[in-house]
């Protein structure tokens, strides 16, 4: 091995180690913003369990919905150009990102579930029917996802991204 | 709605009429001239293209049929307001009109162009936070004070609304994207932070219409252009965010051992900055890359290739 690639080596594997927090960042980003967009898409607009405004919701329940929507919106469009960004500094490291997108998603949904569905009691998931199951699904699914993600993302505390 | 107002109205539309297709020719006819005049230097088509486009739009906003509609509806009357104060301001902000007068104008005509962006009154209303709020919180003011169907009873104040909407908007859509050169232009974390603040104002206030709206709106007519709101504002909003990251994103380009994204710093001297655009570079990256090499040269744009 020459000692231009060693160089260049060795720089990669520095750079990719000060990537991980960037992996983690970038995955969180986007699985927050997946998560709002699957909220706002499929169980707003397409199943119509959510309302677009409920007559019950708090002002303060009204600014957080707004400001949720306005991260999820930019932290969808930051993640991805922070996965570009890994790309082209080829440092992404998908097992690390994708423990990310987990953490985002299942955090975002345990969030909505926990508290703005039941302590601000902004909206439910469903109306008129025994919510309990609905909660339990909503809310369990959510800390399985945060579980795994946190797996992944320890699992891949050691190491560089060259042993992805 | 009385006879008067609907007279006022008729009038004060009437003149916005009249003051949008002006200003549409000044703007035209400007804009091409000084592409024509900045021709050797060349100048991008996409940014034609996007100054015309938002012009259209912009017009269609206060004349034709959308117009007429919206003196009577509020549902027209919203839409007008995402074409007016959202959509036209980005498509013009994207056609660096500062940037093709600086190039276009001779040095001496330029440099007094220059001395005005750097003067104060214009560094605060160029400040992200400043023009956030001239233009979404002259939307609350618009919509939850007795503003709105004062508009209809006044026509110098429809004129007045019509004429912020769109200054505000385009200020708002200059300070966050930030295509011109700008006098001590904010980091993009900053503007970041500005925009979902922003953007957030517009979808609470968006929801809040749905619930409440304004004095004289019918509550069917108010929750149809209240949703209209919300959701074109996102459309235009989610633009803006995938501008802005663009940008961001073109000026941290790696360097050997710089990790982290370094917002691209403000232009300090305008002219310097513009006179070096590298025109061959695709739209509309130019002014980052200036902007940045100008403080780390060796972000210039030939050494970044290295890690491609």
């Amino acid at each position: 091995m020459t000692s231009a690639s060693l160089l260049r080596r060795q720089t990669s594997a520095a750079s990719s180690l000060s990537h991980k927090a960037r992996n983690t960042a970038s995955g969180t980003l986007a699985g927050i913003g997946l998560a709002a967009f699957i909220d706002e898409t499929v169980f707003h607009q397409l199943l119509h369990w959510h309302h677009f405004y409920d007559k019950s919701t708090l002002e303060v329940g009204l600014v957080s919905d707004g400001l949720f929507h306005a991260l999820g919106f930019f932290a969808v469009v930051a993640g991805l150009f922070l996965l570009a960004d890994l790309r082209r500094r080829q440092g992404l490291w998908w097992t690390r990102w994708v423990g990310g997108v987990l953490i985002g998603t299942g955090g975002f949904q345990l969030y909505d579930g926990l508290v703005q569905h039941k302590l601000m009691k902004l909206h439910q998931i469903r109306y008129d029917v025994d919510l309990l199951p609905y909660d339990l699904t909503w809310s369990l699914t959510a800390a399985v996802m945060v579980a795994i993600g946190t797996v992944l993302t320890v699992r891949t505390r050691a190491g560089d991204s060259r042993q992805r | 709605m009385d006879q008067h107002a609907m007279h006022s109205m008729a009038s004060g539309a009437a003149v916005l009429e009249v003051l949008g297709l002006a200003a549409a020719v000044v703007g035209t006819v400007g804009y091409l001239w000084l592409v024509t005049a900045s021709r050797e230097r060349g100048w991008p088509a996409g940014r034609t293209v996007s100054w015309l486009g938002g012009t259209l739009l912009g017009l269609a906003a206060v004349t034709g049929p959308l117009a007429a509609a919206a003196q009577t509806s509020y549902v027209a009357h919203m839409a007008a307001h995402l074409l007016l104060g959202m959509a036209a301001p980005v498509l013009l902000v994207l056609g660096a009109p500062v940037t093709l007068l600086l190039r276009a104008l001779p040095v001496p005509a330029a440099r007094r162009v220059s001395a005005v962006l750097s003067s104060r009154p214009v560094r605060v209303l160029t400040e992200p936070g400043v023009a956030a709020v001239l233009d979404v919180g002259a939307l609350w003011l618009l919509y939850t004070t007795g503003l709105y169907p004062a508009m209809h009873r006044h026509a110098w104040l429809h004129v007045v609304v019509h004429v912020h909407m769109l200054s505000a908007g385009y200020l708002f859509s200059a300070a966050i994207v930030s295509v011109d050169p700008m006098p001590h232009r904010r980091g993009y974390p900053h503007r970041a932070l500005v925009l979902v603040l922003a953007l957030a104002a517009h979808d609470i206030l968006a929801k809040l219409l749905y619930a409440g709206p304004p004095e004289g709106v019918a509550p069917a007519a108010g929750r149809t252009g209240a949703m209209l709101m919300y959701y074109g504002g996102d459309a235009v909003d989610l633009a803006l965010i995938v501008l802005l990251c663009a940008r961001w994103y073109r000026s941290t380009r790696p360097r050997a051992h710089r990790a982290d994204p370094t917002p691209a710093p403000a232009a300090t001297d305008l002219l310097a900055a513009h006179r070096r655009v590298n025109t061959s570079a695709p739209w509309p990256r130019s002014n980052d890359i200036v902007t940045t090499s100008r403080v780390f040269p060796e972000a210039a744009p030939g050494r970044q290739e290295i890690s491609r």
